[in-house]
């Protein structure tokens, strides 16, 4: 008993209540952090670009089964909405874009892709969970966060999207 | 004759449905055909094994397997002991059938999955049902798991009416923690507990100081077990990404039960992906362990203890097992259903030296001066899996 | 022979475990990010990367040794009769 007391005031010394460091978390109602990445097309495309429309940015890697699984919907998505005022960005977070490339000659989509090699964007959209969709409005706010994927989500993102247009 | 009943086939059976289950992603949809054999120590067992995995919606993944065990043995006919093909040893076959089947329900981060396996030879019968939940948690980089796996034994024996009952309860919890973006950790805890009837019927403990003692100088009597065995095990397994592209993997297990039993078990394996779609493994695993409390290769009279065992199992012994693994993965064109497919190749050669099993079967020796037995074994498996 | 060293560690780790857990309680935030483990998703890095084979040669161990569990998969039987 004397070796599971010990243990157990260890653990509660090394988990005593700590403040976390702040980190400015990304809120919905906030404004988007900018960043500017090269893109597929081979030139570097900027979120201030995109100013006025509203934007998904989908985090991604061809390492993950479920963004691999969500890309095909977003496709589709993209095809149905580009025309009325909305602008799908993939982010691809892979340090090297090889497999990447490999994988959208593949499966190509039709929205620009940005590769984010030093994973600068990912730690400034907060990226916990992969794939990560952020919504953002005309005006450039984030105002909705998806984090990972699961079926059905789409339409969520469907929902939402709609929601953003009437606005 | 000597056989080995083993159901810990249903062991891994069970973790191989069960455990492949990752809380947060349900496991690849798959098909895999393995064709297994094993050679060694006075015996040849071979047969396919089947296993099957396939989603339903996008929450629910069921799992069935079929596996065949074909044994042919040598005995030794005058000590009963399993032996190379020898004169004056006798040859049978047997076969052992085993079914299985598992779900695994995806609810956010936690997976619930379930399972029930049954395997039949001629003189055993085993029921397995297991069951455990998984989660994910931490940002993903930790998954803890709890199971529980009950069993239903049932001990014959040829040319009886014995029908003994073996009551089997496991308890397990895992961990698996992202240590660093190149190493992971998992560790295992397991509680074993068994109760009914534990022993062998054909196999024969022997000793001395006997009224009739055989050509070679001994008597044999029944084994005696004892009714109970509760066995604890726990294990760490670290796994290292190498910058060129290759797996580093090295394992250990604690082992300690009732019987007196400890054992210690190290692994190192390597995984070198080489050209585009060739990927190499082997690994080397050394085993020791000392004999059980009631164990003794040669007991000095009858009925010398309370229990009696003479098992192999149970002896005192080191083993070695060297292994290469080739595998060769292919992206079928015109088949749109099948993703990917691999085919592979193991195998692992398995060496146990004994430090207290003699080689009874062997004439000319003064019992409990034979030589201390070594088996050498042969694992070959070859398998084809399906991605789809 | 102690069977109170296992259990004792599965405790400790369970709390440890149950404590990061919960977000108001740990002070650590995840320190591999998600966009981070393209080495953890690689195939070869899985801890049984074909479970037909693992398996089977899990039970071949098994039925040979008086040492059983905890080798990452769940499930029971003796292999020992």
């Amino acid at each position: 008993m004397k070796f599971l007391s010990r243990c157990v005031l260890l653990l509660s010394v090394a988990v005593a209540p700590v403040l976390a460091t702040s980190v400015d978390q990304l809120r919905a109602g906030a404004p988007a952090p900018q960043f500017q990445l090269n893109s597929n097309s081979g030139k570097p495309l900027s979120l201030a670009d995109l100013k006025g429309r509203i934007v998904l940015v989908n985090f991604w890697a061809s390492w993950c089964g479920p963004c691999r699984k969500e890309m095909p919907l977003l496709e589709q998505l993209n095809r149905q909405y580009h025309s009325k005022g909305v602008t799908l960005v993939g982010v691809n977070v892979e340090p090297d874009s090889a497999a990447a490339s490999d994988w959208l000659k593949a499966t190509p989509v039709s929205f620009p892709i940005l590769f984010d090699v030093d994973s600068k964007v990912s730690k400034l959209y907060q990226v916990e969970g992969m794939p990560n969709t952020v919504i953002l409005d005309r005006k450039g706010n984030v105002r909705y966060i998806h984090r990972g994927y699961s079926p059905g989500a789409e339409n969520e993102y469907l929902d939402q999207i709609r929601a953003l247009i009437r606005e | 004759m000597h056989r080995r009943r083993n159901y810990s086939r249903l062991v891994a059976l069970a973790g191989l449905l069960l455990g492949c289950a990752h809380a947060g992603v349900l496991p690849d949809d798959r098909v895999d055909y393995l064709y297994h054999h094993y050679t060694g120590d006075g015996m040849d067992i071979q047969g396919p094994s089947i296993l099957v995995r396939k989603k339903i919606g996008d929450h629910v993944s069921l799992s069935g397997s079929y596996f065949v065990d074909n044994i042919t043995g040598h005995v030794d006919t005058i000590s009963g002991a399993s032996v190379d093909a020898v004169s004056g040893a006798s040859t049978y076959h047997e076969e052992r059938k085993q079914e299985s089947i598992g779900v695994d329900i995806l609810q956010g981060k936690t997976t619930y999955s379930a399972g029930y396996i049954a395997s039949n030879e001629p003189d055993y019968r085993a029921r397995t049902a297991f069951a455990s939940v998984s989660e994910d948690m931490f940002g993903d980089l930790t998954t803890i798991s709890f199971g529980f796996t009950r069993g239903w034994d049932k001990v014959g024996e040829r040319g009886t009416t014995r029908n003994d009952p073996l009551d089997r309860r496991n308890w397990q919890l895992g961990l698996s923690q992202v240590l660093t973006r190149n190493m992971l950790l998992g560790l295992n805890f397991e509680t074993s507990e068994s109760e009914g009837f534990l022993s062998n019927p054909y196999r024969l403990v022997r000793y001395l100081d006997c009224s009739s003692p055989n050509s070679r100088g001994y008597c044999t009597q029944a084994e005696q077990y004892p009714h109970t065995r509760t066995g604890n095990a726990g294990s760490g397994q670290l796994k290292y990404y190498l910058s060129w592209h290759a797996a580093l993997d090295g394992n250990y297990r604690y082992y300690s039960d009732t019987w007196g039993i400890v054992g210690h078990t190290f692994e190192l394996g390597y995984t070198q992906p080489v050209f585009r779609s060739w990927t190499l493994d082997t690994h080397a695993r050394f085993y020791r362990q000392n004999h059980a409390n009631f164990y003794a290769d040669l007991f000095p009279y009858q009925d010398a203890q309370n229990f009696l065992a003479r098992d192999r199992e149970l002896a005192t012994f080191k083993s070695l097992t060297l292994g290469l693994g080739a595998s060769w993965e292919f992206h079928p064109t015109r088949l749109s259903w099948l993703q990917k497919g691999t085919v592979n190749f193991h195998w692992d050669r398995m060496r146990i030296k004994y430090d207290d099993y003699r080689e009874d079967w062997l004439d000319g020796f003064t019992p409990g001066t034979e030589p201390l037995y070594t088996l050498n074994a042969n694992i070959l498996q070859f398998f084809i899996s399906g991605w789809f | 022979m102690n069977h109170r060293p296992v259990k004792i560690a599965a405790a400790v780790l369970l709390a440890a475990a149950g404590v990061m857990a919960l977000p108001a309680c740990s002070p650590i935030q995840p320190w591999v990010k998600p966009y981070e483990r393209e080495h953890l998703a690689d195939p070869i890095m899985s801890f049984s990367r074909d479970p037909v084979s693992t398996s089977y040669i899990d039970h071949v161990y098994e039925s040979r040794e008086g040492s059983r569990g905890a080798t990452g998969t769940v499930g029971g039987g003796c292999g020992c009769n």
